[in-house]
């Protein structure tokens, strides 16, 4: 098969001539010629007369890209999709989002820039370029600086060009051929290499997809905290001999501040002989009523009136303002707290003596408050 | 008095090596087998990487508790090393960047290198986040699609996360630019090389690069615009890191010196440490006169320059705690000088703002013996600076009661020599693999590689050419 020609090119020993060819073929009018150096030379831009490098306009584009999606998915993350007051600051705190927005901004000019360099600008990876492997290629990639016109300009003449180069001071010219195998070569969509790669691609990015997503998201975290060498409830003990982490107190003791209610199961007991302990003073009367619509006011109302604010979703607990209850002693309305009643449970786990005694007594001023007399209007 | 002729550019590279003696130089000893200085270091520095991994293994087997942290002090080596390594990393950048806007054209040599030592910092540094993370497996490996089951987001005003956008961004930029700087580097190898293997990795890894002028052109451009966007990037990253700190509430924390402060500690320290790294890799490969003696001494002034910023923000720092009239603020610095850890700052300010000094003579400072120690002196100083902000403030707080004295274990310094151990596992199989010096950079540098535009159309003189790829 015969050759076909691709490009004629010289190599020159020093920058100097270089630049004198270039500037030589520039201005005989050749268009489709490059030059190759392997570094660049000052001043060859101006020989070739290239017009600057388009690609900041890439940069600002990608990098203002970046700005506004950055800005968007917080918009939308911090008043939209799950907002939460945080340190107290506006949803869309823009001064602290400033960090952030520089970031992207960067990420994306500089990822995107260097993508269209490669992609746009370069046609890259390209490595079935008709240079690559040439004689022409090797001593341009280390010490030689070539210049190549190309067998398609409208302008060529091999034997012009040649005679150009050599009185210029070239020290090699070369004729570059397409490879045979470059020009018979069929590039198909349905390659059977291209295909298989594809194929081999799908396996592992579905495979690794797969793991991810079923096994290592749910591979048990690092939890040491849960694992600490001491004895939790219902855990079983080495140390004792019965073998039961938890303990009971010992025999015939009490711990402080646990003293026994005296009148279990027996409020008449507790009415006749308990008495409130507390004065009745503003302080003891927060108390109360901070406890009271803590801990009563669900079932009984705000005001005792039995104006449950369950809603039905518990049995409505009765008045507090009856006869029946108004006319109980001190000691009964502190025995039913404390024990419960019906379906009422006690409450002397949640609640301290005291603050059952305060209960009592915010409970009897709300009384009062409907049953007021003369004189309280003072 | 010796007279020196400033009109006159000092030469850049030495040895009068022709552009093919460049490339034996940096090449071949890649393709040579190792020699014996060079399997020694890497066996020293596996041994460290590995004491890092059993350090490591047995806090993942035992739980954090085999690590010194405290009640009051609950960030400590872990988060001294995150910083320190992030702040080796500046160095990298601000000389293959900001040095390159500068048109410092005695950075070539070295630019390479310095940027490898960013990347490689940044991932080291990195290992002290992800180990933190409850599944550090999702973590390092696999974050998309990021894990988000419970639909809650980041915090998007949390300096944690500023923190996070910052270092990625970092490190992907460094990676590009490093990268980018690689193509025609890779592009000599692969028409250099002889072996089939090579040729295909070198191939692929140049994307088919031709130094056709034509792509010089936008390659240089993009060079200029990746350099002008990593500037304020190496700048935002410590400030980021800094905020960690500052924005918090704790006294020696809460200060708006630390952003300042933190970048000029972050160049020093990385200054120091491509220091010592150039001295050990120029006498392992040999290559002395493509990383000149100047190289070094400019180095070595910019050390100095940094190190005295440094000392101006230590003695800002407790002018501040003094002039604020904050009791909190003055006691922390008192603390801090002589209280339970004054040996910790005393060897901080001797490190940091002491040794450099020495760089005033001319003669300490082109001594390759004496600035390897100072260096050496700074990195220590630098490291006892995080380990002073983080430690000496949490370990005396607003609340005398929770005070406590932190000590390290012996995991504690496992996983610090782990770190160093990884860092130069990484730089020494970078400098036997790949072209540690740039090729083009350095012939672009070299005696008459540069037209001398003695010829008829030229403006534009060699060095001071306004669009010239200085690298």
């Amino acid at each position: 098969m015969d050759k076909k020609l691709y490009s004629v090119a010289a190599t020159f020993g020093n920058a100097d001539d270089i630049i004198l060819a270039t500037g030589k073929i520039a201005s005989a009018g050749y268009t489709n010629y490059d030059v190759n150096t392997p570094y660049p030379i000052h001043g060859m831009d101006d020989a070739m007369r290239l017009k600057p490098s388009k690609i900041g306009y890439f940069t600002i584009t990608f990098g203002l890209t970046g700005t506004a999606l950055i800005l968007w998915l917080m918009y939308w993350v911090t008043t939209t999709d799950y907002p939460q007051v945080i340190g107290g600051k506006p949803f869309f705190a823009l001064p602290a989002f400033i960090p952030i927005t520089f970031e992207a901004t960067v990420l994306l000019a500089a990822v995107g820039s260097a993508l269209s360099l490669f992609i746009y600008f370069f046609k890259f990876p390209n490595n079935s370029h008709p240079l690559h492997d040439t004689e022409y290629m090797k001593s341009c990639s280390s010490d030689k600086y070539g210049i190549y016109v190309e067998a398609k300009d409208p302008l060529f003449d091999e034997v012009r060009i040649k005679a150009l180069m050599h009185e210029c001071g070239a020290e090699n010219v070369y004729d570059v051929n397409y490879e045979e195998d470059f020009l018979t070569a069929k590039f198909e969509i349905f390659d059977k290499k291209f295909i298989g790669a594809l194929i081999v691609l799908a396996i592992i990015v579905s495979a690794s997809t797969y793991l991810h997503l079923n096994k290592l998201l749910y591979m048990t975290p690092f939890n040491w905290m849960m694992d600490q060498p001491k004895v939790s409830a219902q855990q079983k003990s080495t140390f004792f001999a019965d073998g039961f982490g938890m303990r009971t107190p010992v025999e015939g003791t009490v711990a402080r501040g646990n003293m026994p209610y005296a009148y279990k199961g027996q409020p008449d007991e507790a009415g006749k002989y308990l008495t409130n302990p507390l004065q009745n003073n503003d302080k003891n009367l927060a108390l109360g009523k901070a406890k009271f619509l803590t801990f009563c006011s669900p079932c009984h109302g705000n005001t005792g009136m039995g104006d449950s604010r369950l809603n039905g979703q518990f049995p409505n607990g009765p008045t507090l303002h009856s006869d029946k209850v108004t006319n109980w002693p001190d000691g009964n309305l502190y025995h039913v707290i404390t024990e419960g009643q019906n379906v009422m449970p006690g409450y002397f786990r949640q609640v301290t003596k005291d603050e059952r005694w305060a209960i009592v007594l915010y409970l009897r001023t709300l009384q009062r408050a409907l049953n007021a007399k003369e004189g309280d209007l003072k | 008095m010796s007279t020196i002729d400033y009109s006159v550019e000092e030469r850049l590279v030495h040895g009068d090596r022709s552009l093919k003696q460049i490339d034996d130089a940096i090449v071949n000893p890649l393709d040579a087998k190792p020699n014996i200085k060079y399997i020694l270091a890497l066996g020293l520095t596996v041994t460290m990487l590995m004491i890092g991994a059993a350090s490591l293994g047995w806090t993942f087997y035992k739980g954090i508790g085999v690590w010194g942290n405290n009640n009051p002090v609950g960030w400590a080596f872990d988060i001294v090393n995150f910083v320190f390594w992030i702040g080796i990393g500046h160095a990298g950048t601000l000389i293959s960047a900001i040095l390159f806007l500068f048109r410092q054209r005695w950075r070539n040599g070295i630019a390479r290198f310095a940027e490898a030592m960013t990347i490689f910092a940044v991932m080291t540094a990195l290992i002290f986040p992800i180990i933190h993370t409850g599944r550090p497996w999702v973590a390092a490996v696999y974050l998309l699609p990021y894990p988000n089951q419970h639909s809650v987001w980041v915090n998007f005003i949390s300096p944690l996360l500023w923190d996070v956008f910052a270092v990625s961004t970092y490190f992907t930029v460094s990676f590009i630019f490093w990268y980018i700087g690689l193509i025609p580097d890779f592009a000599t190898m692969r028409d250099r090389t002889t072996s089939k293997i090579k040729k295909v990795i070198f191939s692929v890894l140049s994307l088919g690069w031709r130094f056709s002028n034509r792509h010089w052109q936008h390659y240089e451009m993009l060079y200029l615009i990746l350099a002008g966007l990593s500037t304020p990037l190496v700048l935002s990253v410590h400030t980021v890191v800094s905020f960690d700190f500052a924005v918090s509430v704790i006294p020696g924390w809460h200060t708006t010196i630390f952003p300042p402060y933190f970048v000029a500690g972050a160049i020093f320290s990385g200054f120091a440490m491509v220091q010592n790294a150039l001295i050990v890799i120029r006498k392992i490969f040999e290559i002395e006169d493509l990383i000149p003696l100047k190289t070094l001494e400019t180095m070595n002034k910019i050390i100095l320059v940094t190190g005295t910023m440094v000392g101006y923000a230590y003695g800002m720092e407790f002018f501040i705690a003094w002039y604020s009239g904050n009791q909190l603020e003055t006691f922390t610095f008192i603390n801090r000088a002589f209280g339970p850890y004054a040996w910790a700052y005393w060897i901080m300010v001797s490190c940091n703002v002491l040794s450099p000094q020495f760089f005033w003579f001319k003669k300490l400072r082109t001594s390759i013996p004496f600035m390897f120690v100072i260096a050496v002196f700074v990195n220590v100083g630098m490291w006892f600076e995080r380990f002073v902000i983080i430690v000496t403030s949490l370990s005396r707080d607003y609340l005398p009661s929770s005070w406590a004295y932190y000590r390290p274990t012996m995991f504690d310094f496992g996983l610090l020599i782990g770190s160093f151990g990884l860092f130069f596992t990484l730089v020494l199989l970078f400098a036997k693999n790949l072209p540690a010096i740039s090729i083009a950079e350095i012939k672009s540098v070299s005696e008459g590689a540069q037209p001398s535009h003695h010829g008829e159309s030229n403006h534009s003189a060699n060095g001071t050419h306004g669009d010239g790829h200085n690298g």
